[in-house]
């Protein structure tokens, strides 16, 4: 299983993950080299197997839906790289119509 | 006389409770030793000293009062993963660098309700992405008893802490063998519960149906008397069950027992003649104790590694999407655009290993390989789980080695990201079966620690935890303390 240099620029976008020029070599070789490995899940026959969805039984859990205490917004917001007026900052995700 | 940073929880608690020491005097034994000792192992990443001096004197109170409980100032090492309230906690991340959490997860708020003076974070790789402590992304932690050589991991800074005197015990947490794998080269106790065992609530997520947080000690009844502590169910996490946990017979022996030896266990590739004897010699020591051995096949043992590095990293890529640079943690603040915001904080702020994952997770779960790779490896775990189930018709516990290998040396296995994985072969299985394991010393292989894992049926942590009390009790390896040179 070979992994391409295109294949990891694809997957590399979906999972929002800049690369630095050459780094699509290095990281094609190495998961390729895992695929490898993993490609020998193909030889179990799993026809008649269900996936595992959760390994312990679970039955579903219920409680009241009541208003319970939580975070400030203060506290929220603390961490934050940047705020204003209680909301995140973040750049703006759309561009200014050009007119 | 022995050093109160040598002893263990049983030792300390009557030393406690008869007042023949302090909370504070035992917490300036463990301040001193991390002094001496931490610039050679490097197992924490930040103290706080501050808040463990109030936390002893709130301790020495209680014992004034009567009011002391079985943990109450004993001083812990807490992994880098487990949020403390307004501690800095990173998942020993650069892109969590500066992050306080403003909550607790509910296994630290246990310990500081049970008395626990906290140390502080200890290192782990990044996201406890690793199986040696290399992946940090601020420095490696060096193996007590040879410091050129790793204390696995990835909760190998609570694993060193411990085995070099510097906590009386540590939390980790086990996704493939987190907890199990450092402390079998550090030659320690270590024990991950069953999944839904402990709450994870406030635990740094790295794959949800695979993380559990468990204890690391210097034996095997102390870290019984942990996980008594933090077990048990929890509201902020509808995974964590409520199942009775009764850990008060574990002197009863393994007369009568049976104990499956999978040869597949054996087997494996890179299992090293030392470790085998080691196991072997432990396996005798049990049998002379009364337990039966019998041969017990895990015939699906030569897919867990392939259906687990497809279900970790799936699941990683999905819980590690939410450090963005937005709400907490590193931001590039050159970015241009949301989207370069994205790229460029988690370019800078992920390590080599976890962006492997990530991807790697991103790739099983997209479009057109779902099927094959993330639903095929379900599938397989489903195969895996019932071949312990089928093992566990015949045996009440699973003895194998924890790890095929004994500690090695610092930059030996960073180039080749799967020589890493191969060292969590023995230990992933218990985390896809969700079944709760305890890896002990046994006779170290070359001057270094081999560690005999028990894995028992889900919710046994009681039967695997009497099956490593006996063996301790037989004449197995104690957990010491490193001398550190």
């Amino acid at each position: 299983m070979t992994l391409s240099r295109d294949q990891v620029r694809h997957v590399a976008l979906l999972a929002r993950l800049g690369l630095e020029p050459g780094e699509e070599d290095y990281y094609a070789e190495q998961l390729s080299r895992i695929l490898d490995h993993i490609e020998r899940l193909q030889q179990v026959d799993t026809d008649a197997i269900p996936p595992t969805a959760q390994v312990v039984e679970v039955l579903p859990v219920m409680r009241e839906d009541e208003a319970r205490p939580c975070l400030s917004q203060e506290a929220a917001l603390a961490n934050a790289p940047e705020t204003e007026d209680g909301f995140f900052v973040v750049r703006a995700i759309q561009e200014a119509d050009p007119g | 006389m022995t050093q109160l940073y040598a002893l263990t929880i049983g030792e300390l608690a009557p030393l406690l409770r008869d007042r023949e020491i302090s909370a504070v005097e035992l917490l300036d034994a463990h301040l001193r030793r991390i002094e001496a000792v931490d610039p050679k192992v490097k197992a924490y990443l930040r103290l706080t000293p501050d808040l463990a001096r109030a936390q002893a004197a709130d301790a020495d109170r209680l014992f004034q009062a009567g009011a002391a409980g079985p943990l109450t100032g004993i001083p812990v090492a807490i992994k880098d993963v487990l949020c403390v309230e307004g501690v800095e906690t990173t998942a020993g991340s650069k892109i969590l660098a500066g992050f306080k959490p403003p909550y607790e997860a509910t296994a630290i708020a246990r310990l500081r309700a049970a008395g626990c003076v906290f140390l502080g974070m200890t290192n782990c790789d990044e996201f406890a992405m690793g199986s040696s402590t290399e992946n940090s992304g601020f420095f490696p932690t060096h193996n007590p008893w040879s410091l050129d050589k790793v204390p696995g991991g990835s909760s190998g800074g609570s694993a060193a802490a411990v085995a070099a005197g510097e906590a009386v015990f540590g939390l980790g947490t086990d996704t493939g063998g987190s907890i199990r794998q450092p402390a079998a080269l550090c030659g320690v106790v270590g024990m991950k519960p069953t999944y839904g065992r402990v709450s994870r609530y406030g635990l740094i997520a790295f794959a949800s149906s695979l993380d559990q947080i468990g204890p690391l000690a210097r034996s095997v009844t102390d870290a019984a008397l942990v996980l008594s502590a933090v077990a048990g169910p929890d509201p902020n996490d509808s995974t964590c069950f409520d199942r009775p946990l009764d850990l008060s017979q574990l002197e009863a022996g393994v007369r009568g027992m049976r104990l499956g030896v999978p040869k597949e266990y054996f087997e494996v590739a890179g299992m090293q003649a030392g470790v085998r004897e080691s196991v072997e010699q432990a396996l005798a020591a049990l049998e002379g104790t009364g337990a039966e051995l019998v041969d017990v096949t895990l015939p699906h043992t030569d897919y867990g590694l392939a259906a687990y590095y497809i279900i970790a990293p799936a699941e990683a890529s999905s819980n590690l999407a939410r450090f963005d640079g937005v709400k907490y943690g590193l931001r590039e603040a050159r970015a241009e655009s949301l989207m370069d915001t994205y790229l460029q904080t988690r370019r800078q702020g992920f390590g080599a290993e976890v962006r492997r994952r990530i991807m790697l997770g991103s790739y099983a779960l997209s479009s057109g390989y779902y099927d094959a790779y993330y639903l095929k490896a379900q599938k397989v775990r489903t195969l895996i789980k019932r071949d312990f189930d089928a093992a566990f018709e015949h045996c009440d516990a699973v003895v194998s080695a924890t790890s095929p290998t004994v500690a090695f040396e610092i930059g030996a296995k960073t180039g080749d990201p799967f020589a890493m994985y191969l060292n969590d072969v023995l230990t992933l299985g218990g985390n896809l079966a969700g079944l709760p394991g305890v890896s002990l010393p046994c006779a170290p292989a070359g001057g270094l620690p081999v560690g005999l894992q028990v894995l028992a049926p889900q919710f046994r942590e009681d039967v695997a935890l009497l099956v490593a009390r006996a063996y301790e009790q037989a004449g197995g390896a104690r957990a010491e303390v490193a001398r550190v040179a």
